[in-house]
């Protein structure tokens, strides 16, 4: 069942903009990532929002907007994707979950977009398919043909869902399907990406709800400042003790029902030499001013810490 | 690769640097042809029947007419009068759309006459409503000027009404007001630097339009008198020529009118790609 | 001093209420915690009150004073989503001086850093815009602030550094604060009381 699915390797992602009339500048947005997803597994990027995590997603699907360039490998089944192959699979064995509705197009109806443009005898085929997977996800009837704008919430996600899922993809990249939700879609929502995973599937969930991370991983990367900084299995998010990276442990005691513990700081805005936690971190050294860590391996976990294993003074 | 860039250096440049460039050229092009109508040596324009109806030569780039005027002098000295009257009415075109697109914003009724007179002036066929208003201020430049700044404004006020209707109703400009902040302020604080591009970009691309209009209906005959040096007039007068075969009279002046309208064109859209910062970060 | 809302409707359709009778009632010294699944009406009833939203019935009073509807409102209204607060074309020192100018050991509160100020509002994260619409709604004018779900897209460490200070600051200045949340271990460790949503709300 270990079978990996998903693998990214040292991927750095970048934007280049304009600043101050003619000067290009190349923005980093997601440095030097490296993560993988097993079969009947999730993995959740975790991380604030408006900060880019998203585009790894973008990246996967190779759908990044033309000024932004992605270096180092995605693998799929241990093959790189180049963007013809990404072209080739996406929408068959690797599906994105979008963020929100905006992604359907607003003047077609629903079912339409699910089974995209086919015609003839295979139009029969894929419209039976599309409304079997519908009304698995307790969409009825009527909503095949509405119009994304018709959509509450809650069946907007459902949508969103069972389209990406109508190919029977190996792979499913959901990009912050929780929040605007009630409570109880939410919790569906939750209950359909376990689902999944009990179906086998790898899934790369990307969220800044710490609680919906919990709640369904198997494991949790920490986004930082366009780093990870800690992969860890869920289940140790339950000790802080068991967490290697200071961050981290101040995300678990900064919840509410852990003591809403205040730690001070706030990420950097520019590229910093060193470590990106530098100037918050209660472990630092003066090596950490101008090295930076990579992500090492730490027993099951990845650490991106040059003191992790030191103790606190 | 930077062996390549240094024999080629728009190679090495960013998309930006080539708008701007493209831009700078355009704009020398078009100032050129501008100061150079009005500081033309005029005594090639005196008739001289001895010089009548030449082809084209080195000493006389377009030819000259049946009164042995030069040709090339001519187009120039139209060329650079339809800029002028292009320029004015362009700009007096998006004032009477900034009008509009304010009206529309003041309130319900405000709004309603509004779409209701850009689908009116929309709905009537450019051309003959420039004719009738150009007639009713007795032709003439001014006649030309104005018939084109009333009949040019729709699309660009649609755009604007659009624009400033969504701001209007942003969450930052209800915090605005909520601050306290009165409408004069809002639609000078936010509204004014989110809507500049538009107006520019729309100004830039009234111009194409208004030099063609001014030139056709200075042709009919409605427009400029025949003692102006204008293209439209130079075209109807070369009319009567054309079929004794003085095909130089009517062909260069007007492919120099359509490389000044294209120049316009290319103009605008430049200026909208430099502006707009969701097109073209290359 | 006491904001009083009462017996607030208000629909946006004709025979369609989505508030209907709520009255509620703000002291400026605490916090109070209003919980509620989303989509249930709790943003509507956070416009109503800090005047975005006027077609309503009921009244909203402050000490017994009916609020002006027009010049500056002394409720202010902190929304979810503040980069949708702010013009994109302007810079962030910009976007803080249109409430007012807020003396540096505030900002040095509020974790707002120097090199922030001539930023766009694009090039910053979510959780450092946050930081901006909370301090620009502290203006002196201000009594009370109305709180809509503001740290519900931020990570937890911001979540409470962003709470710690707007509460801290409200404390002293005698700012009551309405603190709008579905997430009820949030309201409890920030609210003096909490009020459920839909209690208050007739339907």
């Amino acid at each position: 069942m270990s079978e990996e699915l998903l693998s990214v390797k040292n991927v750095s992602i970048s934007f280049t903009q304009y600043v101050q009339g003619l000067n290009q500048h190349e923005l980093k947005v997601i440095s030097d990532l490296s993560l993988d997803v097993k079969k009947g597994e999730v993995v959740a990027i975790l991380g604030s929002s408006g900060s880019g995590k998203s585009l790894l997603a973008h990246a996967i699907l190779g759908i990044l907007p033309e000024n932004g360039t992605c270096e180092g490998d995605i693998c799929y089944k241990n093959e790189v994707l180049t963007q013809q192959k990404k072209e080739a699979i996406r929408g068959k064995e690797i599906c994105l979950i979008p963020q929100s509705v905006n992604f359907l197009d607003p003047l077609m109806k629903v079912k339409e977009q699910a089974i995209g443009d086919v015609k003839g005898e295979e139009r029969e085929e894929a419209l039976r398919k599309q409304r079997e997977i519908f009304s698995k996800y307790g969409l009825a009837e009527e909503v095949d043909d509405l119009y994304p704008f018709e959509l509450s919430g809650g069946m907007a996600r459902k949508v969103l869902l069972s389209t990406a899922l109508l190919s029977n993809p190996e792979l499913v990249v959901a990009d912050e399907p929780t929040p605007g939700l009630d409570e109880k879609s939410v919790k569906e929502t939750i209950m359909d990406i376990k689902n999944l995973k009990e179906e086998g599937k790898g899934v790369l969930l990307i969220t800044h709800d710490i609680n919906v991370a919990l709640e369904i991983a198997d494991r949790i990367a920490i986004f930082y400042s366009g780093f990870v900084i800690e992969i860890n299995k869920t289940e140790n998010f339950a000790d802080t003790g068991k967490l290697l990276h200071p961050y981290t442990k101040s995300l678990i005691e900064a919840l509410p029902r852990n003591g809403f513990k205040l730690t001070e700081g706030v990420q950097p805005l520019e590229e910093v030499p060193g470590c990106v936690y530098y100037d918050n971190c209660p472990i630092k050294s003066d090596f950490c001013k101008e090295n930076r860590p990579n992500l090492i391996k730490c027993g099951d976990a990845m650490i991106r810490c040059h003191n992790y294993d030191k103790e606190v003074k | 690769m930077s062996k390549v860039s240094f024999l080629n250096p728009l190679n090495s440049m960013n998309l930006r640097q080539k708008t701007l460039l493209l831009i700078v050229i355009i704009v020398l092009v078009l100032i050129t042809i501008f100061i150079s109508s009005y500081s033309i040596d005029t005594t090639n324009m005196v008739t001289n029947f001895a010089l009548r109806n030449q082809a084209p030569s080195f000493e006389h780039l377009f030819g000259t007419d049946w009164l042995g005027r030069d040709m090339f002098s001519r187009t120039i000295k139209g060329l650079g009068l339809s800029i002028m009257i292009g320029a004015i009415a362009s700009i007096l075109s998006s004032f009477v759309a900034m009008i509009m697109a304010f009206i529309s914003s003041i309130n319900k009724y405000g709004d309603l006459v509004m779409s209701w007179l850009i689908d009116f002036f929309s709905s009537i066929p450019h051309l003959l409503l420039l004719i009738m208003i150009s007639l009713c201020l007795g032709k003439g430049a001014w006649g030309v000027i104005i018939g084109v700044a009333f009949t040019h404004w729709t699309s660009l006020a649609r755009v604007l009404r659009v624009e400033i209707k969504e701001i209007n109703t942003s969450e930052f400009v209800n915090l605005a007001r909520k601050l306290g902040k009165g409408n004069l302020w809002v639609a000078k604080e936010h509204i004014l630097p989110l809507v500049v591009t538009q107006i520019v970009v729309g100004t830039l691309l009234i111009f194409p339009h208004a030099i063609m209009h001014e030139a056709s209906i200075t042709f009919l005959g409605f427009g400029l008198s025949p003692h102006e040096p204008a293209i439209g007039i130079i075209l109807s007068e070369s009319m009567k020529y054309l079929t004794m075969g003085d095909w130089w009279l009517a062909f260069f002046p007007g492919a120099a009118l359509l490389v000044v309208v294209l120049l316009f064109d290319i103009l605008g859209e430049e200026i909208e790609k430099l502006l707009d910062p969701t097109k073209a970060q290359k | 001093m006491y904001l009083n809302a009462n017996n607030i409707s208000f629909s946006y359709r004709k025979n369609k209420p989505i508030l209907k009778n709520i009255s509620i009632s703000i002291p400026d010294n605490k916090v109070i915690g209003l919980m509620g699944d989303s989509g249930s009406g709790k943003s509507t009833l956070c416009k109503v009150i800090s005047g975005y939203l006027n077609n309503y019935t009921g009244t909203i009073t402050i000490d017994n004073e009916l609020i002006d509807k027009t010049g500056y409102c002394p409720a202010q209204l902190i929304f979810q989503h503040p980069e949708k607060t702010m013009n994109p074309k302007w810079k962030m020192h910009k976007v803080l001086s249109e409430s007012w100018n807020p003396p540096q050991e505030l900002k040095d509160t509020f974790g707002l850093k120097e090199g922030w100020m001539n930023r766009w509002p694009s090039e910053l994260s979510g959780g450092e815009l946050q930081r901006f619409s909370i301090l620009r709604a502290l203006n002196p004018n201000t009594k009370f602030i109305i709180a809509d779900e503001i740290s519900t897209m931020l990570d937890t460490v911001t979540q409470v550094q962003i709470w710690d200070s707007l509460i801290d600051y409200c404390k002293k200045n005698k700012i009551g604060i309405l603190a709008v949340s579905h997430d009820k271990e949030l309201l409890e460790v920030i609210a003096d009381n909490i009020v459920l949503f839909n209690d208050i709300n007739k339907l």
